[in-house]
């Protein structure tokens, strides 16, 4: 745990970059500080690592007052990642990576065995081990960089706008990979950004800064766009509030009505009846195994034979219960009828999901 | 053509390679005062680059100051030195130090300041003390730069202390001081081929040195930069 008691940092000159701050980071989470430049967002992490030091309060790390241990000896518990990812240039990879077990004395077996188990782990091919930071792509570093904080396996980790270098492709891919990492290691990690819509996928919270280091809010994504404190995190948080409340919802957490379906051997009369109890022109056919076979629209049924009888239309985009409803809400506006069609495993139906269904839970 | 036979006379005489006059002794002469210079000069040089450029601080200060011995005519000097101290090695051995100081303090500050700010910062951030990272880091990776001040200084000093024959101490420029006094062209163009063929042979000598001291990450870099520099 990672606690900021009343802390304030005056710079020489009398800029004050943080200004009373209480925060407290708990074990295992990923707290990401946001706001515009000049709020003290990077001044914040940094004196975690003393790398800055407060002008006064407290900070302290699992109890610990930063400012009683001496900074080589903190700073070796602590992974550092920083935009520049900053790899020793003179240095493979496999040395760069070694970097703090070294210094902590490790024996040369029990490194080697780390640095392969890191490059493994962050994703990159064993090939790198003996090349040079500038023989690697962009984005190959900074894996490289995160594999180098997480060496010695410290329980704490700063990241100052670690995937801010790269490429949108990139980083959302950088970004999904360490989420996966994150929900095996468990680090207590402090994440620097000034991309809210960063700080809502990698955060477990966030701290919304204003200029001068004031805290506006501290909560939990889903908090803080359902209720943001003031105008200033509304504002922050932009114009498409609900669009990143729904991303942040699976599609398993509502319940997707039911529709108007008929089995492949129903007539006209049903269909029709089943039609008109949902008020739609339209009817989804699901066979006795559940499965979705299509659908198909009142006006094609040729009055006799059953509705299988006419060729069934495809759905055009389907949602799963792990998609997010933003994506369900996509399906949705594409869809001619307004409908998104949740399907699960082997295409089983489960339902639909309407625009009602998606507002009601933003409520 | 009768300057080349000439040469080549002056050049195969048997007396012209041994005695305390002949082209080896000269050549060690020359070399001592070389290599007494600069390796003065990387001992006063190098601490001061780098404390400059570790720090951040005093950098212009120190740069500009060590320049002066650049800006300070070296024939001037050597002179003076001569009519205050006589006939004696220390003064332009001094002489050639200062001529020597400014491309190894120049050189070493502004590779150590050139280390990424990134580089620096995430080192001390991973709990490397101010010691280790100028020693694991920033050394090594201003070590190209450094070394081409070296080089830069080595060479220059060759060329110079061909002055140090003016004040009647020994080195390859007696030869061309003592043919210019008795009229005697071969020797003083002989002379000036040795003067540049020891300069090459240091120019190479240190391109050796600068590979085994530079770590191999930043040759290919470094020769790759030394390449892009010549064209452009």
């Amino acid at each position: 745990m990672i606690t900021f008691e009343s802390v304030t940092k005056q710079f020489p000159g009398g800029t004050t970059a943080v200004d009373e701050l209480h925060l407290q980071v708990p074990d295992g989470e990923v707290v990401v500080l946001v706001g515009p430049s000049g709020c003290g967002k990077t001044t914040i992490l940094r004196m975690v690592n003393r790398m800055i030091e407060p002008s006064g309060g407290r900070v302290a790390v699992n109890g610990e007052d930063v400012m009683r241990t001496s900074p080589p000896r903190l700073r070796r518990g602590i992974g550092y990642v920083i935009q520049g990812i900053g790899l020793f240039p003179h240095r493979t990879i496999a040395q760069n990576v070694a970097t703090v077990p070294k210094l902590e004395g490790w024996d040369d077996d029990r490194i080697k065995a780390r640095v392969d188990e890191l490059i493994e782990t962050v994703g990159l091919p064993d090939g790198v081990r003996d090349r040079y930071p500038h023989q690697l792509s962009g984005g190959q570093q900074q894996r490289v960089g995160v594999a180098r904080a997480l060496a010695a396996d410290p329980p704490v980790m700063l990241m100052d706008e670690p995937f801010a270098a790269v490429d949108p492709i990139v980083r959302t891919r950088l970004q999904d990979e360490f989420l996966r990492l994150q929900s095996e290691v468990r680090k207590t990690i402090v994440f620097v950004t000034h991309d809210i819509d960063e700080a809502i996928k990698m955060g477990d919270r966030i701290a919304i800064l204003s200029q001068g280091g004031h805290l506006q809010q501290y909560a939990t994504p889903k908090e803080l766009l359902a209720e943001p404190a003031n105008d200033f995190v509304a504002d922050f948080l932009g114009a498409e509030r609900g669009l990143k409340r729904l991303a942040l919802i699976p599609v398993s957490q509502v319940e997707a009505a039911p529709g108007p379906v008929v089995a492949p051997g129903a007539g006209i009369d049903e269909a029709r009846r089943v039609a008109e109890t949902h008020s739609s022109d339209w009817v989804v056919v699901v066979d006795d195994e559940g499965r979705a076979r299509g659908w198909a629209r009142l006006d094609e049924l040729d009055g006799r034979g059953p509705v299988d009888g006419v060729r069934l239309r495809d759905f055009e985009l389907t949602v799963h219960a792990d998609d997010s409803l933003r994506t369900a809400l996509n399906a949705l506006v594409i869809s001619r009828h307004g409908v998104a069609v949740r399907l699960g495993d082997g295409d089983r139906y489960e339902g639909l999901l309407t625009r009602e269904l998606l507002s009601e839970e933003l409520r | 053509m009768e300057l080349v036979a000439q040469l080549l006379d002056w050049f195969t005489a048997p007396a012209q390679w041994t005695g305390s006059s002949g082209i080896p002794v000269r050549v060690l002469e020359h070399v001592l005062y070389t290599v007494a210079a600069t390796g003065v000069a990387v001992v006063v040089g190098l601490p001061i680059g780098l404390a400059v450029g570790h720090t951040g601080r005093g950098g212009t200060v120190a740069v500009n100051t060590t320049n002066v011995g650049r800006a300070i005519p070296s024939f001037g000097i050597i002179v003076l030195f001569f009519f205050i101290f006589g006939i004696d090695p220390v003064p332009a051995v001094i002489m050639l130090v200062a001529l020597a100081l400014p491309p190894i303090v120049t050189n070493t500050y502004v590779g150590v300041r050139s280390v990424a700010p990134a580089v620096t910062d995430s080192a001390a951030g991973m709990g490397l003390t101010g010691w280790q990272v100028l020693r694991e880091v920033e050394i090594p990776a201003a070590m190209p730069l450094i070394m081409a001040g070296i080089r830069t200084s080595a060479v220059q000093v060759v060329a110079t202390a061909t002055l140090a024959a003016y004040i009647g101490l020994g080195g390859l420029g007696r030869y061309i001081f003592d043919g210019l006094s008795q009229q005697v062209l071969n020797q003083v163009v002989g002379g000036a081929i040795l003067v540049a063929l020891l300069a090459l042979a240091t120019e190479l000598a240190l391109g050796r040195v600068q590979r085994l001291v530079v770590p191999r990450g930043l040759q290919a870099r470094s020769r790759q930069a030394a390449l892009d520099a010549k064209l452009t």
